[in-house]
């Protein structure tokens, strides 16, 4: 049995009483006081999430903007510096490697942050595709490096200002600023996150990590702040209809099926890794679309369970995600279904332990900010 | 955690308790802990027959899928069907207001653990 993987945060987990599990390999905290408090916490005024797993590539040099043109489906030539931009990374035949966010801290300097699971996967892919060709820019694998925390919820940017002299007022969302936070603990502060609400993505180096996650809870817990877990991050980006790598998103899904057209830019000049495929996928017509439904009766749909016409009769599609929304009170799911039954108020049904409970087609994000 | 004195368990983490011929059944407080937030409970029909293990039921947290096994064979007398509109009640008092069904035993029950070698018994899964 190989040990698990501990962030720098995990004392801070450990006496915080969060309930660790194996996440990815990842010994991390699936909830503290319980996924709906933590889930509504962060929704209402501010949840700080532990994502130091997640993984950070380096790409610096001349060539990193043609470099990461090529290994990724959206136009990185629109990034200025100070920017951030969501984008997927396929394999040749068009399916997903993963997706990630890239924030633009120089002309010629990138940093990449990937999915904790794909982690070493996606360094590994990137050190492929960066083989074929004499790009002049280096890769560095730079994930044992940093602490992320996130901040997020709209109490958020209130909070991370009281622990930085960087005005965060004037950063919009998908952009960041370099500066430091708790004194002299150089950070980069992105308006990014995975939950639908405002709020920060904060990397400091790794061995900061505890001090800035103290800092947070000091000044977030009067206004509402809570430490959220791994429970309350998945039920956040359901509502939001985000993907999730192995759910809605995987080596065999392209990012046209999944929803991310988006950030494919098929008519971006260069020959990207995937395009051809994609292109013909385009041609070829989609087979399947991802649609956000809502249980009209009992029952919570999960990951792998089978969707059925409005009848009941044939199989038109599979469950991806699913829970009870805590926010709506009410059990919602994303699915896989063909183009024609994707058209929201289309009736559809789910199979749950053997009965097939009625579903609606539904518009997404399931959850809107008031 | 609350491991009552005056109820039996099962590695499973349902509780039992026993007056006379029937027994009230439901799921611990050790195993509502574990769960987390229930948001959804499925519960049998009266009259239906069960054997000791069989399913008779599931509960469901956000994040996942549990069975409910039967404790002892016996027939369904009574189900909590109010935790239907309010699973989370098993959160809040598992061993009492959310009891999950009556049976009228058809055997003495067997291999059920009293508190203290259930309670025994959940140190061992730390």
């Amino acid at each position: 049995m190989t040990s698990l993987k501990r962030t720098a945060l995990y004392d801070e987990h450990a006496r915080l009483g969060g309930r660790l599990i194996d996440f990815g390999g990842w010994e991390l905290p699936v909830q503290y006081t319980g996924v709906m408090d933590e889930h509504l916490a962060c929704r209402k005024s501010a949840g700080l999430f532990d994502v130091s797993h997640m993984g950070e590539v380096h790409v610096e040099g001349p060539d990193a903007e043609a470099f990461l043109n090529d290994l990724l489906t959206n136009n990185v030539s629109r990034v200025a510096v100070g920017q951030a931009q969501y984008s997927a990374m396929c394999y040749d035949h068009g399916g997903c490697v993963d997706d990630l966010i890239i924030y633009r801290r120089a002309a010629d300097r990138f940093l990449v942050v990937v999915n904790a699971s794909n982690d070493d996967k996606d360094f590994a892919w990137m050190r492929g595709v960066h083989s074929r060709k004499g790009y002049r820019c280096s890769l560095s694998h730079e994930s044992a490096n940093y602490s992320q925390l996130a901040v997020q919820g709209p109490r958020a940017a209130e909070i991370l200002q009281t622990l930085t002299s960087t005005p965060l007022a004037p950063i919009k969302t998908y952009w960041f600023a370099e500066g430091h936070v708790c004194g002299d603990i150089p950070a980069i502060l992105a308006r990014t996150g995975y939950t639908g609400e405002d709020g920060f993505e904060v990397y400091v180096p790794w061995q900061s990590g505890p001090a800035v996650w103290r800092a947070l809870i000091e000044a977030g817990q009067p206004l509402g702040l809570k430490p959220c877990g791994l429970g309350a991050r998945d039920t956040l980006r359901l509502e939001m209809k985000y993907p999730l790598y192995g759910h809605e998103l995987g080596e065999n899904i392209h990012p046209l099926d999944a929803g991310l057209a988006w950030v494919t830019k098929l008519d971006k000049p260069n020959d990207f890794v995937g395009k051809q495929a994609l292109l013909a996928a385009r041609a070829a017509g989609l087979r399947r679309t991802l649609v956000g439904l809502k249980m009209l009766e009992r029952g919570i749909p999960r990951q792998g369970y089978a969707v059925f016409d409005a009848a009941g009769v044939s199989q038109v599609g599979e469950v991806t995600s699913g829970t009870q929304s805590p926010s709506l009170g009410q059990a919602i799911a994303v699915a896989f279904v063909p183009p024609e039954h994707a058209a929201a108020g289309t009736r559809l049904t789910i199979d749950i332990r053997g009965t097939r409970v009625p579903a609606e087609v539904v518009s997404t994000p399931f959850y809107k900010r008031s | 955690m609350r491991f009552p004195a005056h109820l039996k368990y099962t590695k499973d983490h349902e509780w039992m308790n026993l007056q006379g011929k029937v027994a009230t059944v439901g799921i611990t407080d050790h195993a509502q802990s574990a769960l987390g937030d229930i948001v959804y409970v499925d519960l049998p029909k009266v009259g239906r027959e069960l054997k000791a293990g069989d399913t008779f039921g599931v509960v469901e947290s956000i994040k996942a899928v549990s069975d409910l096994y039967a404790p002892a064979a016996g027939k369904v007398l009574e189900v909590n069907s109010a935790l239907t509109a309010d699973p989370a009640q098993i959160n809040r008092e598992p061993h009492a207001g959310a009891w999950m069904i009556k049976l009228e035993l058809a055997s003495e029950p067997a291999g059920l653990m009293d508190s203290a070698a259930y309670e025994a018994y959940c140190a061992t899964l730390k």
